[in-house]
């Protein structure tokens, strides 16, 4: 029997802790982006800790680094859960690392929490996907500006499975809603030389630029958009892989009066963001920022935590079956779990980004949006794998 | 018209940024037979020298720590390549194929070196406010006056170089060491002396390099990385170890990509500038401009 007190709290637990083990990019290209989720993850557990632990067990955190490299991440994801024996795993950012993982945890019938938005085309019942599915970040963006007439659209992505699948989505959506595509380009992750393409944007003339680019591609692209003299004014884009963190490494400079869509904007004016930001920042330096996937990193924790709660024990099984329904009064408001297909339902927002680095909030969806990771739009039938349409 | 000037112009910058990159390989490649696969670490140094500098003016915008950043980014490169030249390089000369991994160990731990300094996270040079925006001579084509600021640098750079290995007794030295290093060491230059100064010079030119592509992107632990290749491309293009050379190639690399990119993709246009550079080594293996030398090759 373990018995342990934390120094300040001297809260005894009694029984042995539960283990859970935490998976993220901590080097390489993706950590810029990772560790910080990874350390929202972690004051999550400490403050379940803190508060008595749960079911009277402290939760210890088995950090691992999956290197930014796919099969590290299925590597580690295998020792989490044959040797280190963890209840859960928190983790993964970008979809590759998560299609990794997805056979591991399929196998061994574990559970997995991935926090970040994604194209959707997925649900497992190994994994809660606590960030957006499409329709609750890509389809609302898209909706959202034809609305405000911008119906010629230019598509620019990363080039790899996130983008390709996102912008399928979006010329579907095209299509039905009235918008027209003038231009589709992809450019290799770590591009860094953007003029060529800013030349075709200037020849095309869309009324909006939609941005899935990923990673540092952003920092060149809207570093060499605003030399070339394009400001928001005369396009604007629309992104939906740049939030707060990654504003700071582009530059506010550079990004201001353009769009991005998320869940959680770290301005959003709840009680409980902010007392989320305020303890993230008590914990990791003022200078730090909250995002979107930062936050759902933190609450999925809590998710978790209810349904161990609810199931009144750590099985795997049995908090799987306990995880549907579930809700949790999360900073960006109440999310709950579909018992459907295992995503949260979770509120859309539009922000603009402002010269301090924040967003000020132009559209929400004002009420929570269900989950749909297979958009009616894109038949379930056509795609074989993502990225790839056959005809039917 | 608008849009093919303007990609004539992205073209020449882009030369300039290859340019700056390769000059330093081409003579370490030229001169030593050093495959420096750490050379991109040098351009990355140069480029936290600069955000080092903005950092330490308090965000000063009248562009002065960005102009002191260029000498001091020199100046520290080029101490960075005489302690790597003395630790390491100088068991690797003539012999490409170790001097592949060993740099490229080097190079992996610079990387992790500065991620540890710096952090993970990329960081950000504000170019300063002259800098920004640019010379519009036509409606819709935009010169924007941070890559005119690049252009300008790599002729400084290459006229610097120009000037140094014709006009000054050391460069004249470096040349006969390159042409062949047997008979200057007869001649009683000391090619050790001229390899760590070579060398040095080298990594000064990547770390002025880093400090220009820091006006156009991030500054990460692996922006080296971005450029290395293409830089490698320009000198073997260009022919090992020529100054006129790796111009050529600079400019053939730098005019063709944006070109193909435009009538196809980034990914593809980078692919056909791949091919056809292989293509032309077929045809001729020692590149556009390959050195003369006496030596029984």
């Amino acid at each position: 029997m373990f018995v342990l007190s934390l120094g300040m709290g001297n809260i005894a637990f009694s029984a042995e802790p539960i283990k859970v083990g935490v998976l993220h990019s901590l080097s390489g290209t993706m950590s810029i982006s990772e560790v910080a989720v990874k350390d929202a993850t972690l004051m999550a557990i400490e403050e379940i800790n803190a508060e008595g632990g749960l079911l009277g067990r402290r939760i210890v955190p088995i950090i691992e680094d999956g290197a930014s490299d796919w099969p590290t991440f299925a590597e580690k994801a295998k020792k989490l859960i044959w040797k280190d024996k963890v209840d859960v795993v928190f983790g993964c950012w970008t979809s590759a690392s998560r299609k990794a993982v997805l056979p591991v945890f399929e196998k061994a019938d574990h559970l997995l929490f991935y926090p970040v938005q994604y194209e959707g085309l997925e649900a497992s019942k190994n994994i809660v996907y606590t960030g957006a599915a499409p329709n609750q970040q890509i389809m609302p963006a898209v909706t959202w500006l034809l609305k405000q007439n911008k119906k010629k659209m230019f598509l620019l992505g990363s080039d790899y499975v996130f983008p390709r699948t996102a912008n399928l989505i979006i010329k579907a959506q095209l299509k039905a809603e009235g918008g027209t595509l003038v231009g589709e380009e992809y450019t290799p992750l770590g591009h860094t030389e953007y003029s060529t393409v800013i030349n075709k944007i200037k020849a095309a003339k869309p009324d909006v630029v939609f941005n899935t680019l990923n990673g540092d591609s952003n920092v060149a692209f809207f570093k060499q958009l605003r030399a070339a003299g394009i400001s928001a004014e005369d396009i604007p884009t629309m992104s939906v892989s740049i939030a707060e963190d990654e504003i700071r490494a582009i530059g506010a400079d550079n990004l201001v009066g353009h769009y991005a869509a998320w869940n959680y904007f770290m301005s959003m004016k709840t009680p409980e963001n902010e007392t989320f930001v305020k303890n993230y920042k008590a914990r990791y330096g003022a200078n730090r920022v909250t995002d979107d996937p930062i936050e759902a990193g933190y609450f999925g924790v809590y998710l978790w935590a209810e349904a161990v709660k609810k199931a009144g024990t750590t099985d795997v099984a049995k908090v799987r079956e306990a995880v549907k329904g579930i809700s949790y009064k999360a900073p960006e408001g109440l999310v709950t779990v579909s018992k459907i297909n295992n995503h949260t339902s979770k509120l859309v927002q539009i922000g603009k980004v402002r010269s301090d680095g924040q967003f000020d909030i132009v559209w929400t969806s004002g009420k929570v949006v269900e989950p749909d990771p297979f958009p009616a739009l894109v038949s379930k039938k056509k795609v074989l794998a993502p990225g790839k349409i056959v005809d039917e | 018209m608008e849009v093919f000037l303007s990609q004539l112009f992205n073209g020449l910058s882009l030369s300039a940024i290859l340019l700056l990159v390769a000059l330093g390989l081409s003579i370490t490649f030229g001169i030593m037979g050093v495959i420096n696969f750490a050379h991109g670490e040098y351009l990355m140094v140069g480029a936290y020298t600069a955000y080092v500098m903005q950092r330490l003016s308090h965000g000063d915008q009248t562009g002065i720590s960005f102009l002191l950043a260029l000498p001091i980014a020199f100046a520290v490169a080029y101490l960075l390549g005489l302690i790597v030249e003395k630790l390491l390089i100088r068991f690797l000369y003539g012999r490409p194929y170790e001097s592949i991994l060993a740099t490229w160990g080097l190079s992996l731990i610079l990387q992790q070196g500065a991620r540890s300094i710096f952090g993970a996270n990329n960081v950000e040079v504000t170019a300063p406010h002259w800098l920004q925006g640019g010379i519009q001579p036509l409606d819709g084509f935009q010169l924007p006056y941070n890559r005119i600021f690049i252009l300008s640098l790599a002729v400084f750079a290459v006229a610097g170089m120009y000037f140094y290995v014709n006009r000054s007794s050391s460069g004249r030295r470096m040349r006969a060491v390159m042409q062949n290093r047997d008979m200057s060491a007869c001649m009683g230059i000391k090619i050790r002396k001229v390899d760590s100064l070579t060398f040095a010079i080298g990594s000064g030119i990547a770390g002025v390099a880093g400090c220009a592509v820091s006006l156009l992107g991030s500054i990460g632990p692996s922006t080296g990385q971005n450029y290395i290749v293409d830089a490698f491309m320009v000198v073997v293009l260009g022919g090992v170890g020529s100054l006129s050379g790796t111009i050529a190639g600079a400019l053939m690399i730098g005019l063709t990509n944006p070109l193909f990119e435009y009538v196809t993709t980034s990914s593809m246009g980078k692919v056909i500038v791949f091919t056809l550079v292989i293509i032309f080594l077929q045809w001729r293996p020692s590149g556009l401009f390959a050195i003369k030398t006496r030596a029984l090759d």
